[in-house]
């Protein structure tokens, strides 16, 4: 009889150590930034499973479609999560996104350059935007807000006016018959793994043209260099020393400075990187619709930003995390290409994206309150 | 030569026309633990900025183990040996124990040119550090946010000591923690100091400094008061002298003369 109540004794206290050890491992995946848009991903993909589920929005062509519309949104947003770790903004993403347009457009068509030097060009004034509008905020200590609005201003006016200026108009067409053979672009353009859907074709598994050929043709450049971006930046934050610098200089400049961390160099090179962001997902774009528009990227800075709220980056800096962004951008491309599958009016799409934004925010600050608070 | 680790002579700071320092001079053997003691205004955080090689004295020298040197910039003090823990400890409250402990100075592993930041070695330093001074850190990774304002202190004078402090110049370590968090602090300090570190507290409590201070310099409008062992001087003439003690005898006269005239 004794012996008997003992062993329940053990076993309750056995149970209740496991359970124990079950919610500090909770409690560790709960202070992770990226948890909140993990977990609005994971609810967006089980509504339109319910909601769309047979509509062909899971279909291979549906779901590169919504995939590459996240990723495009991705790129920008990882490196404005980063920026915004280090504690500051960058306004300016959308402009650049039109101004790295026609850098590329105008010397391929008007000047004649190749279309590999108009890359690399227009990749050189990003990383020269970038490093003005760095070491604007970092000389001057005013806010990167109103720095990188007036660069919003002035990039966009200066796109506008110099494309009308040499081609009269505000469009660059016909750059993509200087996409073959150039050494640079495919990059940018090409279709990868296409054997894979040529196979699955093939083997009947997915929609078919009346060709024959299948309908998703491969894995668009944008995906590749989403996952390829989400992958690098969060290693580097996480694993590198210059990761340790970047939450330094977000968290506290002036702690970072006095133990030694160089809080300028690193936030002038987080601005490069959101220049630089913006010139590939502008590359992408303007090889893929053959022109260049200046008035493409407008109000992108604003979605990035969204996204990478979203993702947990706290507007004060210092926190949050680039897959957090990815997962944000994914959220948003998922929902932005999903609601044509739906009943839903698209009208209702901003509403959402706004609503999703101040879900975040409040959740955020939640987390931040319960990451700060002390004993 | 002196067994005198190291040694301000006359230090002298001027900005324009306004004196902030005026000959001061303060001399710490290894094991020491002197009290700076001063008033709002009394040139403290001059002083502090001195030492920590942020202003360049305008006259006086100051004398490394034996060697006369000049401080360029914070580095230079660093380099030395001279280690600043100012009153913001240069934490970030969102980062982990670990990522703060290392801020600046991360150990790294791996091949040239990737090199990471090898966080489980991080980890164990910060953890074994904390619990050499009875912080049990559960979770290394734990924001420093979470910790207690005793806790922080002691993490950043013990951030300083690891990275090689021969002296450690703390600002006012006690002055926004509660008695229990402020004793916590100043056992540390003291344990510090006997393992052959000199420390200059400064601080504008004398209750604090008394207990634990080997000797006393007071600093009064930029002006040395003197520096005094403890055996020479108690805990209240210590008390009257910082807090401008003749100033408050002269007011208590004046004050009775003008009663009397009534």
């Amino acid at each position: 009889m004794s012996t008997k109540s003992k062993s329940i004794e053990t076993k309750t206290d056995f149970n209740q150590d496991e359970r124990l050890k079950k919610v500090s491992k909770l409690r560790i995946l709960l202070n992770r930034p990226e948890l909140g848009a993990l977990g609005g991903a994971i609810l967006v993909f089980i509504f339109f499973g319910i909601v769309a589920g047979d509509t062909g929005m899971f279909s291979a062509y549906g779901v590169l479609n919504f995939l590459d519309v996240s990723a495009n949104l991705g790129i920008i947003a990882i490196a404005a999560a980063m920026l915004m770790i280090g504690g500051e903004f960058d306004l300016s993403i959308g402009s650049m996104i039109g101004f790295a347009g026609i850098c590329i457009a105008i010397p391929a068509i008007y000047w004649g350059w190749p279309l590999w030097m108009s890359i690399i060009f227009a990749f050189s004034m990003a990383v020269l935007v970038g490093y003005f509008n760095g070491i604007l905020v970092v000389r001057t200590g005013l806010p990167s807000f109103i720095v990188t609005l007036a660069m919003l201003f002035i990039l966009r006016g200066a796109t506008l006016a110099i494309t009308r200026l040499i081609t009269g108009r505000t469009q660059v067409p016909g750059l993509r018959v200087l996409i073959e053979d150039d050494p640079l672009a495919w990059i940018f353009a090409t279709d990868t793994f296409k054997w894979v859907f040529t196979w699955l074709g093939s083997m009947n598994l997915i929609a078919l043209r009346t060709d024959g050929t299948p309908l998703a043709t491969g894995i668009p450049p944008s995906v590749i260099w989403f996952i390829a971006l989400a992958i690098i930046t969060t290693w580097i934050l996480m694993k590198t020393r210059y990761g340790n610098w970047i939450f330094a200089s977000g968290g506290d400049k002036n702690g970072a400075n006095n133990v030694g961390v160089p809080v300028g160099r690193v936030k002038i090179s987080l601005f490069i990187g959101t220049a630089v962001a913006a010139t590939i997902f502008a590359t992408i774009q303007v090889l893929d619709a053959g022109s260049a528009d200046t008035m493409r990227g407008t109000l992108k800075e604003l979605e990035a930003i969204a996204a990478a709220v979203v993702g947990g980056c706290l507007l004060t800096g210092g926190y949050g995390s680039a897959i957090g962004a990815a997962f944000g951008a994914l959220i948003f491309g998922t929902v932005s290409m999903g609601i044509f599958y739906t009943d839903v009016d698209t009208d209702w799409f901003k509403v959402f994206l706004g609503a999703m934004m101040l879900i975040a925010v409040i959740f955020n600050n939640y987390i931040r309150r319960k990451v700060t608070e002390s004993k | 030569m002196s067994d005198y680790l190291v040694q301000f002579n006359n230090i002298s700071k001027f900005f324009g026309k306004v004196i902030a320092l005026k000959d001061v001079t303060m001399k710490l053997k290894k094991g020491e633990i002197m009290c700076l003691l001063g008033d709002n205004g009394a040139g403290k955080s001059t002083l502090i900025k001195t030492l920590a090689g942020v202003h360049r004295p305008d006259e006086g020298e100051i004398i490394v183990e034996g060697k006369k040197t000049i401080f360029d910039s914070p580095k230079d003090a660093l380099d030395m040996g001279i280690a600043t823990v100012y009153q913001d400890l240069a934490l970030v409250s969102l980062m982990s124990v670990t990522r703060n402990f290392f801020m600046g100075r991360e150990p790294m592993k791996g091949p040239p040119f990737f090199k990471t930041f090898d966080i489980e070695k991080a980890n164990k330093i910060a953890a074994e550090r904390m619990g050499q001074i009875g912080i049990d850190v559960r979770d290394p990774s734990q924001a420093v946010g979470t910790m207690s304002g005793g806790e922080r202190q002691c993490l950043a004078i013990s951030r300083a000591i690891y990275f090689g402090a021969k002296v450690l110049v703390l600002d006012e370590p006690t002055s926004a923690l509660g008695v229990h968090q402020a004793s916590v602090v100043l056992k540390y300090i003291v344990k510090a100091a006997s393992q052959g570190l000199a420390v200059i507290l400064i601080t504008h409590n004398v209750h604090h400094a008394y207990p634990v201070g080997n000797s006393f310099t007071v600093l009064n409008r930029g002006k040395s008061l003197g520096t005094y062992e403890k055996k020479n001087i108690s805990r209240e003439k210590l008390l009257s002298m910082m807090a401008g003690g003749e100033e408050l005898n002269k007011l208590e006269v004046e004050l009775q003369e003008i009663n009397r005239k009534n």
